[in-house]
This record gives structure tokens, sequence and C-alpha cells, in this order.
């Protein structure tokens, strides 16, 4: 009896009604209209807070106006669709809007000149100049924590994916998770420190030191993860052939996974390009060109930005200068994102047929 | 040439967990031995002990004797990659290395352990593959990526590479359990003439391919729910598929069981 009454609830017809296409963007637009009204009404002066209530309208109104129409069950999905949206919204806008103004005011003064002249003589307040003693020394510092990072950090998480049994294993996992919390300045002090004790003037490779210690634990953390991913079928595959266990890992098992560990090196060294606390403090910054990273103060692209900002005071030719160099290391920064990404691809494991 | 493999007291366990208990038994060279028996009874386990893969696995750990031609392969100061290159294996999924052409997944093997010519490495390859039967369907495509093979060629990949280094034995763990009708048995019929020249042992979920396959069978099974696995009962196949000595090898076969 009861069964049946709770079956004849549901509709007689598979179809039901839907809103059209184009309702999303109406009550989109409905929204935004009733929420600038209601800004100005109560005098709310930010596009910030006319956008906020936009958004909590537009919801509102989805849920309402679908509801009536198609359903609480559509209505629901609706309005997780559109926290989805608005959420991206969030996210994306601050990020587009950075690259907008810093392309917009990077481009006043980056030139083939720029690119290829160091400060010099000229002084922080006047126009001219460029950052190629930046480039040369972002580029060195870079480089030489790269080439000691990178491999100590894929060494260490072989051994602790492959080898490590025991309490070493959890003791470097411990350590590997603290590191990764170092804040950079931290790093700078802990070379800066070494450095007072044997009465050293900054140069350039004591900033690469610093980076290393930053840039380790996160290769350390990535390329663990790559080779978690091999699965255990290939290893095993390989030690039956009467192949020793380094050669296993050297032939089969770090090919499998360097695409990812080329992506996760990468990323490590994009997240140290624009490290400016622990160059600060070791390398200094100089307005000539220093090509020799083991004497002598260095520049260094973040830090040329900072001095620009805060040794100007307020020059225009400083500000378009800091903008043109931020211009320059996000372009830095996203050229080796692309080419980490080309490097996976070529590398992935090959499907074809 | 292939070899003899003789068992005697084998234990096997996981950590401290004793998972195979006293199995003793002799495999004759040139022959296709079956292991059949319930999940979980320790069938794969043992295989992995005969070319010392079991200690792979975290906290795996061997007591007992196994002889291959008189040389204990857990005597002292025996080599288990040694031990490895003498007694192949292919496994139940087939694990072609991704990275690696076809042609260089074959040669796997030999090149991992020492440097080859390229003419040297392309005579194994071609009789690996004619022996896998694989050579005329891949024969002009030896540079394309092994993955790209469906799975009854993967597996034959698979058992290539692993006959392209002569080993004495060879050891297949349930070879054809991911592979369809047809290609199961072209790969029963790859082992009838593998078995010219190489010791076979193959454990199988399937008791119509022990059958069809096998020389000798050995039914393995748990003593009770809890209790490490045991050698109930090895003979020749005709006489444990028509007449079995042991009451519970008749049960398992007449699908009595559980």
């Amino acid at each position: 009896m009861s069964t049946a009454s709770l079956a004849d609830k549901r509709a007689n017809s598979l179809r039901g009604a839907s809103l059209p296409k184009w309702s999303p963007w109406a009550i989109a637009a409905g929204s935004l209209v009733v929420a600038v009204g209601v800004g100005l009404a109560a005098g709310l002066d930010s596009k910030v807070q006319w956008g906020l209530i936009a958004a909590i309208l537009f919801i509102l109104g989805t849920f309402g106006i679908a509801a009536r129409v198609e359903g609480r069950r559509q209505a629901k999905d609706r309005v997780a669709t559109s926290l989805v949206w608005v959420a991206f919204l969030l996210a994306v806008i601050p990020l587009v809007s950075l690259i907008w103004v810093t392309v917009a005011r990077g481009v006043k003064v980056l030139d083939v000149y720029f690119l290829t002249h160091s400060m010099g003589v000229v002084a922080d307040s006047e126009p001219g100049g460029g950052i190629y003693a930046a480039i040369i020394g972002s580029l060195e510092q870079v480089g030489l924590a790269t080439v000691i990072g990178a491999p100590v950090g894929i060494l260490t998480a072989i051994y602790l994916v492959e080898y490590g049994r025991g309490r070493l294993a959890k003791a470097v996992t411990f350590f590997v998770d603290v590191m990764t919390g170092i804040p950079s300045i931290v790093a700078g002090l802990f070379i800066l420190s070494l450095m007072l004790i044997f009465s050293m003037q900054p140069f350039g490779f004591a900033g690469s030191l610093a980076l290393a210690i930053l840039m380790m634990p996160v290769v350390v953390r990535s390329t663990e993860e790559m080779l978690k991913l091999v699965p255990n079928e290939l290893r095993e595959a390989s030690l039956a052939l009467g192949v020793p266990k380094w050669r296993t890992i050297l032939k089969v098992v770090l090919p499998t996974s360097i695409g990812g560990i080329t992506t996760g090196v990468m990323l490590a060294v994009a997240r140290i390009a624009g490290e400016t606390a622990p160059v600060l403090l070791l390398v200094f910054g100089n307005p000539f060109i220093n090509n020799n990273p083991f004497e002598g103060a260095q520049a260094s692209l973040p830090l040329y930005i900072y001095q620009q900002y805060s040794q100007s005071a307020g020059a225009n030719a400083a500000y378009d200068r800091a903008w043109a160099a931020s211009l320059t290391l996000i372009a830095f920064v996203m050229i080796l994102n692309m080419v980490a990404r080309g490097i996976a691809r070529w590398k992935a494991p090959k499907t074809g047929r | 040439m292939a070899k003899r493999i003789d068992v005697s007291g084998l234990t096997a366990y996981y950590g401290s967990h004793k998972a195979i208990e006293d199995i003793s038994m002799t495999v004759e060279p040139r022959s296709v031995t079956a292991f059949i028996g319930p999940s979980g009874c320790g069938k794969s386990t043992f295989l992995r002990t005969l070319n010392r893969m079991h200690e792979v696995t975290s906290g795996g750990r061997v007591e007992g004797k196994v002889l291959l031609d008189d040389e204990d392969l857990y005597g002292a100061g025996i080599d288990p990659v040694s031990v490895r290159r003498e007694v192949g294996m292919v496994f139940q999924r087939p694990n072609p290395f991704p990275t690696m052409s076809i042609f260089d997944n074959v040669a796997a093997g030999l090149r991992l352990n020492g440097s080859y010519k390229k003419s040297e490495l392309s005579d194994v390859v071609e009789k690996s593959l004619k022996g896998a039967n694989l050579w005329n369907e891949v024969k002009d495509r030896l540079n394309k990526p092994g993955s790209g093979l469906s799975g009854g060629q993967q597996q034959r990949l698979c058992i290539a590479r692993a006959i392209a280094v002569e080993p004495k034995v060879l050891l297949m763990d349930e070879p054809c359990s991911a592979l369809d009708p047809i290609s199961t048995l072209a790969i029963e019929d790859l082992i009838g003439e593998l078995k010219e020249r190489f010791t076979i042992v193959i454990v199988t979920h399937n008791m119509q391919q022990a059958a069809r396959v096998s020389d000798r069978t050995a039914f393995f099974n748990l003593a009770a729910v809890g209790q490490p696995g045991r050698l109930i009962e090895i003979d020749d196949t005709e006489r444990i598929f028509s007449n079995p000595s042991v009451q519970a090898t008749e049960d398992y076969i007449s699908g009595r069981f559980g």
C-alpha cells in the first residue's frame, strides 16, 4: 500500500521543464544591475563590494528561479555550477589584472638596450641603464643553485623511495618536511652567519647556496611522488631479468618518471628565481656587471626590483625600470614552465601504435 | 641447457607471518609443471622463492633449500642477481617497459647487463621473438613502443624478453589470466614449444589449462584457515586429474571445494 503511494509521487513523464540556455547570462546581468543599484543607494563606493553583492544575488537568483521552473535538484545543480564559476573568477581576476598591469607598465622601458646594458653609473633616480647585470646575476645564481640542489634532491628521493627502511629514512623524511617550511630569510641568515665566521664579503655563490637550501625539499617531495607513481611491476620485471637494483633504478625507473621529475625541478627553479630575501643579505646587489659568482657582489633580478623601489625616492624612471624588470622575471619563469612541460611531453612513456 | 630443480623443506615468511611451510618437490628438466590450488594458498609465493624474488618484497624471508642442478640457490655467497639470470619469470599482467621500443624491450635483459653490438642484439631479438611466436606480427615495427601492442601480444613480448637471456628455468605466474581465450591458446601452444628448451613451472587458476599444458601437477592448499600453505600432492597430470591419492585434491578438482 505505502510503496504504491511513494511511487505515485514521481512525475508520470520523463520530461521536465528547463530554463532556456541564455538564462545564466540574464540572471547575471540582472544581479549586476540590482547590485549597482543597491550599491549606489547605500553609498558604497568600492567596485569590489558591488561585485560581491552581485555574486551573492546571482547565486540566490539562480536558486530561486531554477527551483520554481525546473525543480529543487536542478536548482542545486545550478547553484553548485555557479559557485564553481564564481570561485574561478575570484581566482583568475587578480591574476589577469596582475599580468595586465605588469605588461602595461613594464613595456615602457623594455627594449633591447634595457636588456643588454647594466645600470653602471646611472643613478637610481635618473632614466637610462638596464638590467643586464641583474639578468646575468640571476642566471648564474639560480643555475649554480640548481646544479647543487637538483642532484642532491633527486638522489635523496631515490634513497627514500627505493632503499630507505627504518630510522634513517624516517629521520630524513622528517627533516625534509621541516626544510620545506624554512622561511627564505632564515636560509639567507644561515649562510650569512657562515660567511661572517670566515669574514667573507658578499658574492654570488653564497646566494646560490641559500637558494639550493630552499630548492632541495621541493625537489625531494616532487621526485618522491613521481617515483612512487612508477608501478612496482616494472621494477619486478627488470629484477626478474637478473638486472641489479641500481641499474633497474637508473635504466628503468628513472626514464619512466623523468618527465615528472623534470617538471618538479623546473617548478622548484621557478620558485627560487624570485626569492629576494637571501639574495639581499648575501649578494648585496651591484650596478656593474660582475660575471664571476665567486668573487664580489652581484646583481639579481628580484633584488634589482626591490632596490629600484626603495632607493629611488619615488622617481618615475626607477619605477618604470622596476616594472620592466618584473616583466622580465615573470617572462623568465613562464619560459621555464613551458620548457618543463615540453620536456615532460617529449619524455612521457609513448603509447603510439 | 634446461636444469632440474630440487626443493627440500622450503618455508617462506612475510615478516613474522608464515606463508608456506615445509615444501619439498622435484621438477625434471625440460618438463612443464603446473601449480594449482585455491587463492591465497601460497602458489605464487612458492614460485617467487624459486628465483629469489620473494625477498624483494618487504619482510620476505626464506628457510630451506632450492637446488638448481645441485647448486643451492640460498647457499652462502650466492648472488641473487645471478640466480635471476638463470631462472626467468613472466608475470600475471604483461609489463613491457613503457619507455622502450619492442626491440629494446626484448634486448633489455642483455643490454642492461653488458654492452653488445647492435648486430649481435638483432640476432638475439629475432630469435627470441620467433621463439615467442611474435616475430611475424612485429617484424616491421620493431621501433614502435612496446606498450602499443594488444594484451596477448604484450604478454608474448614479455615471454620473448624473458627467454632472450636464455635462462635455464622459466617461471610463469598465471600468464594467461589477463588474456582472452584466443591469446591464451596461443600462449599454451607456445609453452608446448618452449618446453623443448627450458624447464617450465606455471601457476594457474584454470584447471583445464593445467590439464592441457603440464606434464606434472602440484596441488597446494591451506591446512586450515590462518595456517600456512602446504603441498598436498604432486604427481603426473593424468593421474592427478583422474585418480588423485589425497581426498582434498579430489575435492578441489571436482569442484566440491568451498
